[in-house]
């Protein structure tokens, strides 16, 4: 049964963009899933005017800290145009933070290298900032409410994408803190997450060896720069991250050919560090691509389904069927991902 | 394989007081002593210490004591230890044991004082003047809304108890039916509750006894028809237990007779295994899920209590929850007993139950929901100040679960997972079952909560107080003593000889 | 404040009762946008007025259908639901029939107790967990864990009867009642971890699994007269729950192999006492 948070993602793989509906009702449906202390989405393809740049979200718990975040991109990055996001002052939610938009340009080559290390400077030594989205032509709007308050307050109703992801959260602990909500996202790497990671520990610290900090007080941020390290840096694909995260057992390493048995187990005793352990499911983006993954013996619920182009991932099979009639629901094996890929073309249409 | 361990107790007799009765060797389960035709012999190794033969022998004529003989004393390797080893080397295998855990961890009731009145504020004479012990057991609402003395607000079900003291989760099948029975007995003579844990409810005894029980949802399921929800005061879902945090229940073979193989539907005596997770909770949400299907089965007129070990994260969990829609939360703590426990995760894994009410307290009130959920205290509650100290920390009332056994004869020997209990309270063996008599065992824990009763409001008097409510929480009336900084703050105490 | 999903907002059964058209005991209920409780007050409300056949249109996730017909005299009610019903359908079911024209979620017949659930189509997670009476049919696939802890005893035998195939951990701790896999268009069973820790009933899988996919607890045995009787039973009302008669022969033409626990006492062994 296996519920918890409700998360659900939503992409055209022919790269037509479309708006937030299907993510908010879908949502709406699982409301038993959340309990208004977290919602949020993230949405590829929306800033098409400024999509070589890096969109840098960011939440300032203060006014007072603005002017130290101004101060620090504009000595870091180029930066093309800033702006405060847009929300609806009328929609009742609680202590909403400050949120900018910088569209930014690295002044050194390592780009996206470089714009990782800017964030992480700027989660941990910057007071009450927290760079809450990074990637190109992509963002992460997410607060503290429901997700159908969420959605109003960002008037995410007049954002286009191509990707949607949603999440509807049911906290343990933690309540209040809109940097707490999903997706989590380093550069166009989002995150939406639902379960308790039971290796964080372990994770963490093998993530601060490679410059990844966690300061968002969530199990969750693991996962977005897990997915950075190995997919982004060390080029390997979702088919086998998933086995690094969600490795097949020694019994089963076993019994396969020598071939496999030597892939696996290298896999394994590499990056066993990486192993994520406990109860979770995922749903990714980046751009050209999301994808859904459990835990290996799937503790958590992932249902997929599809209707022409059109990909869904999601909690619960009756939230996709709120939103359309697909033609075909299935739930995966635990530890195989649900990938969904852009077509050639449209992946230039929407990335370069 | 010859066995090295040696002997745990040793069985004196006093010759000339012995006249060979034989009523040692009948009371015996163990096999201690055994008629050679002549003689009674004593094999004192096979000896658990339970003192059944001893209070039975007409004569006076036996002693039991532990065993003299050690190792070379070690502060390190004890005898303990050494024990253990050499049992895990000769059999293999996980040790098993019962009751809660005997180490000797810090035990912070033991640090903690009461206040009293004196000059500036009268204390009460609780025998000449009114004093009120009635607990309600639920979620409250955050407020009232009355129109001409009509409440407009909806009320959740709650438990009321006479007294802040009900008995907590033992399983029919980990305790035989008398005991079992006389739980219940004594629970309706006094007004209070008592918990069936998770072996079901007797069909025999549901009418009789429902009202009383709190019945037990825990991950094997056992015996959890819709009748058995439905005839009930209330509902406990079992996460975990303080003797065994994050492991399921274990009713082992030798104690799954025919009867308790009905009850829990399972083969006669197999292992009754309950896992340790339940398979339909893997998360708070998931916790919400089982705690609305179970409201739902019973038509949202009983309150659901969710049973949890008192571990690391105590307080985020509670909170969790609360929110989750429990309307009380029970907590027990490291010392909670156990028929059936692996020694090392009794001993090893958990939090004392003092620190557990403290931090769930403080965290619930900080966020606004206290009022949503009781708290239970369960676990190594002792004696009738261990109450009173527990409920100051923040409790609504607490669980006794080793003191009611110990009411009606347990002697703590520790074997309650062999089945043979010499005392006829923790086996499924019929003819040892036999040796509890309902009647009069109930009538020791009736005799224990008017014992306890009595003393709690002494206490309560002593501090100008008189109605259990006001004591709720109240921790300007406790002062630590012995205990660094760290333990006051996190109990949310002052030290001794600090005023108000 | 704190706001609880599950009952926050949960409008009153005079507010809804217009959605439930009577006709004679038989009721139809529109279960559009209907939180779960208000599905299941109007539901324990029609009945508590006579209704006898329910029949549930537009449901999309409602929790705990017929979880809350428990009654102090027994009553047992025909639900047809429409839709897709959410987690927990038939929770604690005590004796009624429900049949699903659609998929079905996780936790489908929860400690269900007695009575009948038929699937047309798949179903979720842990389905039938604990259950210890009655009987389910699903027609597709079931997902992770089911029959987890299923009991028995005596003449209280539950049923699961599953079409095609099912996910891993099925009957784990398995400690009575019968489990039929039956295999119907599959190649070959995925499921791994199949009886882990079982104890107690009787499991029966046709086509292609390999041993290993079983867990250690397990012991595979001849197929017997009586058990092809039994099969033979099942694989009948399947066809004709499905409409799929006069494929009975097919079904049963394939390699079954049934599976028992080889001891009584799978962890007897893991203690020292």
């Amino acid at each position: 049964m296996r519920e918890a948070c409700g998360i659900f993602g939503v992409m055209d793989r022919g790269g037509r963009r479309f708006g937030c509906e299907m993510v908010v009702n879908a949502l709406k449906n699982m409301y038993v899933r959340g309990n208004g202390l977290g919602a949020g989405y993230a949405v590829y393809g929306l800033y098409k005017d400024y999509r070589e740049y890096y969109c840098l979200h960011v939440l300032m718990e203060n006014s007072d800290v603005k002017s130290v975040v101004d101060d620090f991109v504009n000595r870091n990055f180029d930066v093309v145009h800033d702006e405060e996001i847009p929300v609806n002052d009328e929609v009742k939610v609680v202590n909403p933070p400050i949120f900018w938009r910088y569209f930014v340009s690295p002044r050194y080559d390592l780009k996206d290298d470089y714009v990782v290390e800017k964030v992480m400077e700027i989660n941990t030594k910057i007071d009450g900032a927290y760079v809450i989205s990074s990637g190109k032509n992509m963002g992460v709007f997410k607060g503290t409410g429901f997700p159908w308050d969420i959605a109003e307050y960002f008037m995410i109703d007049e954002y286009k994408g191509y990707i949607w992801l949603g999440h509807s959260r049911f906290p343990t602990n933690t309540p209040g803190w809109w940097g707490g909500a999903h997706p989590f996202c380093i550069l166009d790497w989002s995150v939406v997450h639902n379960g308790e990671i039971s290796s964080y520990g372990t994770n963490k610290r093998y993530l601060e060896m490679f410059g990844y900090h966690c300061t968002l007080m969530t199990d969750t941020e693991v996962m977005a720069y897990i997915f950075d390290l190995l997919m982004r840096r060390h080029g390997l694909p979702i088919e086998t991250v998933a086995k690094i995260l969600a490795p097949p057992m020694w019994d089963q390493i076993d019994r396969m050919d020598e071939k496999m048995k030597r892939f696996y187990t290298v896999l394994r005793m590499t990056y066993a560090p990486l192993l994520v352990n406990g109860p979770w499911t995922v749903i990714v983006a980046h751009h050209g691509e999301m994808f859904g993954l459990t835990d290996r013996i799937r503790l958590r619920p992932l249902t997929a389904g599809e209707k022409g182009d059109l990909l869904f991932l999601s909690s619960e099979e009756s939230a996709i069927r709120s939103v359309c009639n697909p033609d075909r629901v299935w739930t995966p094996h635990g530890g195989e991902p649900v990938v969904g890929r852009l077509k050639g073309r449209a992946l230039k249409r929407v990335v370069k | 394989m010859k066995s090295h361990l040696l002997p745990e107790f040793f069985v004196e007799r006093i010759e000339d007081r012995c006249d060979r009765c034989g009523v040692c060797v009948k009371q015996c389960p163990w096999g201690v002593f055994s008629w050679n035709g002549t003689e009674i012999m004593i094999d004192y190794t096979k000896c658990v210490g339970c003192q059944r033969c001893v209070i039975y022998c007409p004569n006076k004529a036996l002693i039991v004591k532990p065993y003299e003989g050690s190792y070379r004393p070690n502060a390190y390797w004890t005898k303990e230890i050494i024990s253990d080893i050499k049992k895990q080397a000769e059999q293999g295998g996980v040790i098993l044991t019962g009751t809660g855990s005997d180490k000797p961890y810090r035990i912070y009731f033991d640090h903690i004082l009461l206040n009293a009145s004196q000059v500036t504020n009268p204390s009460i004479d609780p025998l000449r003047e009114p004093m009120e012990l009635r607990t309600f057991i639920g979620r409250k609402p955050d407020r009232l809304e009355i129109e001409d003395l009509d409440i407009r607000t909806e009320i959740s079900p709650n438990l009321v108890i006479e007294t802040p003291i009900m008995f907590a989760g033992m399983s029919y099948g980990a305790i035989s039916y008398n005991a079992f029975l006389s739980l219940a007995m004594a629970a309706k003579e006094f007004g209070t509750k008592f918990c069936t844990g998770e072996g079901g409810l007797p069909r025999d005894m549901r009418e009789e006894y429902g009202e009383v029980a709190i019945v037990q949802c825990a991950s094997g399921r056992f015996g959890v028809d819709p009748e058995y929800l439905n005839c009930a005061c209330a509902i406990e879902i079992k996460i975990g237990q303080g003797a065994k945090p994050g492991i399921g229940g274990h009713l082992p073979g030798e104690k799954v007779s025919a009867k308790i193989s009905e009850t829990r539907m399972i083969p006669e005596g197999t292992d009754a295994l309950s896992p340790a997770p339940h398979h339909d909770i893997y998360s708070i949400e998931d916790l919400a899920m089982l705690i609305y299907a179970l409201k739902e089965a019973t038509n949202y007129e009983k309150p659901v209590f969710v049973k949890i070990a008192a571990v690391h994260n105590v307080a985020s969990i509670a909170s969790g929850i609360v929110r989750a829609g429990a309307d009380a939360i029970v907590i027990d703590g490291f010392r909670g007993g156990t028929g059936a426990s692996p020694k090392v995760m009794r001993d090893h894994v958990g939090i004392p139950i003092e620190m557990a009410i403290a931090v769930v307290d403080q965290r619930l009130r900080e966020e606004g929901i206290r009022q949503k959920c009781s708290i239970i205290a369960s676990g190594g509650i002792r004696c009738s100040a261990d109450v009173v100290k527990a409920i100051a920390l923040g409790a609504d009332a607490v669980y006794i679960g080793t003191a009611a056994l110990i009411a009606m004869g347990c002697t703590m020997c520790q074997k309650c997972y062999t089945g043979k209990c010499a005392w006829g309270i923790c086996t499924q063996d019929e003819k040892l079952a036999k040796r509890l008599n309902p009647k009069v065992a109930s009538k020791r824990l009736v005799n224990l909560l008017r014992g306890w009763s009595l003393e709690i409001k002494d206490m309560l008097g002593g501090m100008g107080i008189n109605a259990i409510e006001s004591l709720r929480g109240n921790r300007e009336h406790l002062r630590g003593v012995g205990l660094e900084s760290w333990e006051l703050e996190i109990l949310g105490i002052k030290g001794v000889g600090e005023g108000f | 404040m704190l706001f609880d999903p599950h009952i926050d907002g949960v409008r009153k059964l005079e507010e809804l009762f217009d959605r439930a058209r009577f006709q004679g005991k038989r009721v139809e209920i529109d279960a559009k946008d209907l939180k779960h409780k208000e599905l299941n007050d109007l539901m324990r409300e029609c009945i508590l007025r006579g209704a006898r056949e329910i029949v549930l249109k537009n449901v999309c996730g409602q929790r705990y259908i017929a979880s809350r017909l428990f009654f102090n005299k027994p009553v047992k009610v025909n639900i047809s639901i429409y839709g897709t019903p959410g987690n927990d359908l038939g929770a604690f079911l005590s004796g009624h029939r429900i049949v699903v024209y659609g998929n079905a979620q996780d936790g489908v017949g929860n400690t269900m107790d007695d009575g009948e659930i038929v699937v047309h189509g798949r179903a979720g997670d842990v389905v039938a967990m604990c259950m210890r009476g009655g009987r389910i049919f699903v027609r597709d696939y079931v997902g992770y864990r089911c029959a987890i802890h299923m009991k028995g005893y005596v003449n209280k035998i539950p049923i699961l009867v599953i079409g095609q195939t099912s996910q891993d951990f099925l009957c784990e701790y398995m400690a009575g009642g019968k489990v039929i896999v039956l295999g119907i268009g599959v190649e070959r069973h995925r499921c791994n971890y199949v009886g882990t820790g079982m104890h107690g009933g009787e499991i029966y899988i046709g086509g292609k699994i390999e041993s290993h996919q079983f867990g250690r607890e397990v012991g595979i045995v001849e197929i017997e007269e009586d058990d092809w009787k039994f099969l033979e039973g099942i694989v009948r009302e399947y066809c004709f729950y499905f409409g799929m008669e006069g494929k009975e022969d097919d079904i049963l033409g394939k390699n079954f192999v049934k599976l028992i626990p080889v001891t009584k006492r799978p962890y007897g062994k893991v203690y020292a006492y």
